[in-house]
């Protein structure tokens, strides 16, 4: 679905982000438009999750150089839930518990809060019941989710259910799933996809963060990039995913140095 | 809008009932001494049982020292600079509403109880306290049809004196300590609630205290009283203006429940705490107790603390009949400079008696709140049992929190868990919210509901969600 006419959703320009006064991100480039599906590849600690963060605004982190348009506008002002609010959406890799805070409610106040920016009806109760069970389906989540605590208890998978629930909820225009396949088994994995999958059209746009090829089996990326020391070091379509399931990041990191040597 | 703006915006929201109303009020002057304990039973038209009680408390006060176990700072109250009554000036005599002087109705109305006739809440009963008195009670006739007695406790000196005889004192003894020997000196008026035996009590009841006056101190008394199978489910619920003097609420609250019978006393506390430095709020020093003296009775308490500059409070139980229950449920939140120490006693005497205690603290700006609670276990209690959990959470990191548990066994056979626990609000759980559309405040106000959830599904549903605005109110500004 690609088309470089389609409207740029979020532009990232020389982005660097630190943390404990320790840089992360070190110029970090990415332009994504609507229709675009994209993978997000690298070792652990190659600064990932930590440009999901920045781009949802966690307040641990901090913005030293770059920039990042959302829509043509500054995001980097906006409170994490401004954010949301305007339509970007962070899927977490440890979704929190909130004991205590029933998952329904916190799920009507969440949509009701997007669905007021957009201009939409706040959904009462009653609605919001039907309007939630419908999108239930979509993660085959059992409605008796609904009743508990927010991620209290829940295994992995039905915490990652609940994140793309949370997603189908919010329509969001750019959605960023960070290893939203970490501790998934097959079924869980195949459930997450399929959601992911159907929520994605022309309109919007995906981040997928992951460090394997088998989620990218079951969603199709457009392209593919891999990350190493705060940096989006290549750029490709999904074949560069399978050159790396083949070849292991030790590749990247040959081609990296050779690129410092110059 | 930045977040720091908007908790900016919300800390200039003021105390919603600090208003006072304008009304003439027949006072007594300052000071106490036993003429002063004569006067106000005089004003009461009281039976010289009665006055008998407030001299030999009085003359017991005079021997004691005020309590300073708690560790809670303020300086020595002048015992001398209180008015220990005001009355609004009306009718001697209210037959029916149509007698309160309307000013009282509007000044309840405004505070959201409404007493007319036509406003009024459909299911629940209200006794309205205004200073020293009780100006109206409603839905009297209707409970008297079910043998319900639900007055002031000065109509029921006088329309049932063999009844406050029986049981005035039984539970908290004048001797008791400082603050119960003050107010059965010269406690003024409070609520009056008679179950006889085998009714169901067919509506909620509830007392409603306001403090107009700067300078008065208000002696609540309260006694409740559920005959053998008895049940009935009360609620308090307390506002005053904004003072910048400290004014003093020294209450006493019986609870007597015989065999079978089931109290359950509900209070949501929203006096003024005080401003953001500390200046003015009520002095909440209080002695609530329930004898469960019958077999299988039961007393719960469920309490929201949210006003009070200095709470000072352990609703107990003493469970003495066999197989009866004791609970207590507590949320005690504190801000800017509020303190408050406040917990449970569960004395065990009757062989498998059980209690449950959940206290949820929150504590926030620069204040102080601690847990303090007794469990004993008499050497009858066999096969009693105890189960207590204390929860912690600090807002911020300036306020503290404490837990302070008692606990003494006479009985080997007599089982006490004790959990407790200390939690800040993370920051991964706020951001996490907060990625989902929902502000800053709304995300604090949200994690400590879930917090406090075990408590407040033991309130009267009506009161559940107000319990939860409060909370939320409250919290406005507690986090910068």
């Amino acid at each position: 679905m690609i088309s470089l006419d389609a409207p740029v959703l979020i532009e990232i320009r020389d982005l660097c982000a630190c943390v404990d006064d320790q840089p992360i991100l070190n110029g970090v480039n990415l332009t994504i438009r609507a229709g675009e599906i994209h993978a997000l590849m690298g070792r652990n600690g190659s600064g990932k999750s930590t440009l999901s963060k920045v781009l949802a605004g966690h307040p641990a982190y901090k913005v030293t150089e770059g920039s990042v348009l959302y829509r043509g506008e500054d995001l980097l002002p906006l409170e994490p839930d401004e954010r949301s609010r305007i339509g970007l959406f962070l899927g977490f890799q440890y979704p929190v518990e909130i004991p205590g805070v029933s998952n329904l409610e916190f799920l009507r106040v969440s949509t009701n809060a997007r669905r007021l920016e957009q201009g939409l009806e706040e959904l009462d109760t009653f609605a919001f019941e039907d309007f939630v069970r419908e999108r239930l389906g979509l993660v085959q989540m059992d409605p008796a989710f609904l009743d508990r605590s927010v991620n209290e208890g829940f295994s992995g998978g039905e915490k990652k259910r609940n994140e793309i629930l949370q997603m189908a909820l919010l329509e969001p225009l750019v959605a960023i799933l960070d290893e939203t396949d970490s501790g998934l088994d097959i079924d869980a994995l195949r459930i997450v996809s399929g959601g992911v999958n159907q929520l994605a059209n022309v309109d919007n746009a995906t981040l997928l963060i992951t460090h394997y090829q088998r989620l990218l089996d079951l969603i199709k990326p457009d392209y593919v990039h891999v990350m190493a020391a705060g940096r989006i070091v290549r750029s490709g379509d999904k074949a560069l995913a399978l050159e790396l399931e083949q070849r292991g990041y030790e590749w990247v990191d040959r081609e990296l140095d050779a690129l410092e040597m110059t | 809008m930045t977040s720091q703006s908007h908790v900016g915006q919300l800390v200039s929201q003021p105390y919603k009932y600090g208003f006072v109303t304008e009304i003439e009020t027949e006072k007594i002057p300052k000071g106490l001494d036993e003429d002063v304990v004569r006067l106000i039973s005089e004003k009461k038209n009281e039976p010289q049982f009665l006055l008998d009680f407030r001299i030999r408390a009085y003359r017991h006060w005079l021997k004691l020292q005020a309590p300073d176990w708690a560790g809670l700072g303020y300086p020595p109250i002048d015992y001398q600079d209180i008015v220990y009554y005001a009355a609004p000036k009306q009718k001697e005599k209210k037959n029916s509403l149509d007698e309160v002087d309307p000013t009282l109705l509007e000044t309840f109305d405004k505070l959201g109880i409404p007493l007319s006739e036509q406003k009024r809440l459909s299911n629940v009963a209200v006794d309205a306290v205004f200073d020293s008195v009780s100006i109206a009670t409603t839905y009297k006739e209707k409970l008297a049809e079910h043998g319900v007695v639900f007055c002031s406790i000065t109509d029921a000196v006088n329309e049932y004196p063999e009844l406050v005889r029986r049981y005035l004192g039984t539970v908290v003894p004048s001797n008791d300590n400082y603050f119960a020997a003050l107010n059965s000196a010269v406690f003024s008026d409070g609520s009056f609630v008679f179950i006889p035996r085998g009714v169901e009590c067919p509506m909620e009841l509830s007392s409603y205290f306001r403090i107009n006056s700067g300078d008065i101190g208000q002696f609540e008394r309260t006694l409740i009283v559920a005959e053998e199978g008895a049940s009935v489910s009360y609620l308090e619920g307390c506002t005053a203006p904004m003072f910048d003097t400290n004014t003093l609420h020294a209450a006493v609250v019986e609870l007597v429940a015989l065999d079978d019978a089931s109290i359950k006393y509900s209070t949501v506390q929203n006096w003024y705490a005080g401003d953001e430095n500390g200046v003015g709020g009520i002095y909440n020093f209080v002695t609530k107790r329930g004898h469960c003296c019958g077999e299988r009775s039961k007393i719960s308490w469920s309490q929201v603390e949210t006003g009070s500059a200095i709470t000072w409070k352990y609703p107990s139980c003493i469970l003495q009949g066999a197989d009866s229950v004791g609970e207590f449920y507590s949320v005690a939140l504190t801000n800017h400079r509020q303190q408050a120490d406040t917990g449970t006693k569960m004395i065990h005497l009757g062989p498998r008696t059980r209690s449950t205690i959940v206290s949820k603290g929150i504590s926030a700006g620069h204040s102080a709140n601690s847990y303090r609670g007794l469990v004993q276990m008499g050497p009858k209690a066999v096969n009693a049992k105890n189960y207590s959990q204390c929860d912690s959470m600090l807002i911020g990191d300036q306020a503290g929190a404490n837990t302070y548990p008692y606990i003494r066994s006479q009985q080997p056979d007599a089982s006490i868990e004790h959990e407790a626990s200390t939690c800040r609000i993370s920051e991964d759980q706020l951001f996490y919210l907060q990625s989902r559309g929902i502000d800053f405040e709304a995300a604090i106000s949200m994690i400590v509901s879930g917090f406090c959830r075990d408590v407040f599904s033991q309130l009267p549903m009506e009161f559940a969600a107000e319990a939860d605005k409060l909370l939320a109110l409250k919290l406005e500004g507690s986090v910068g």
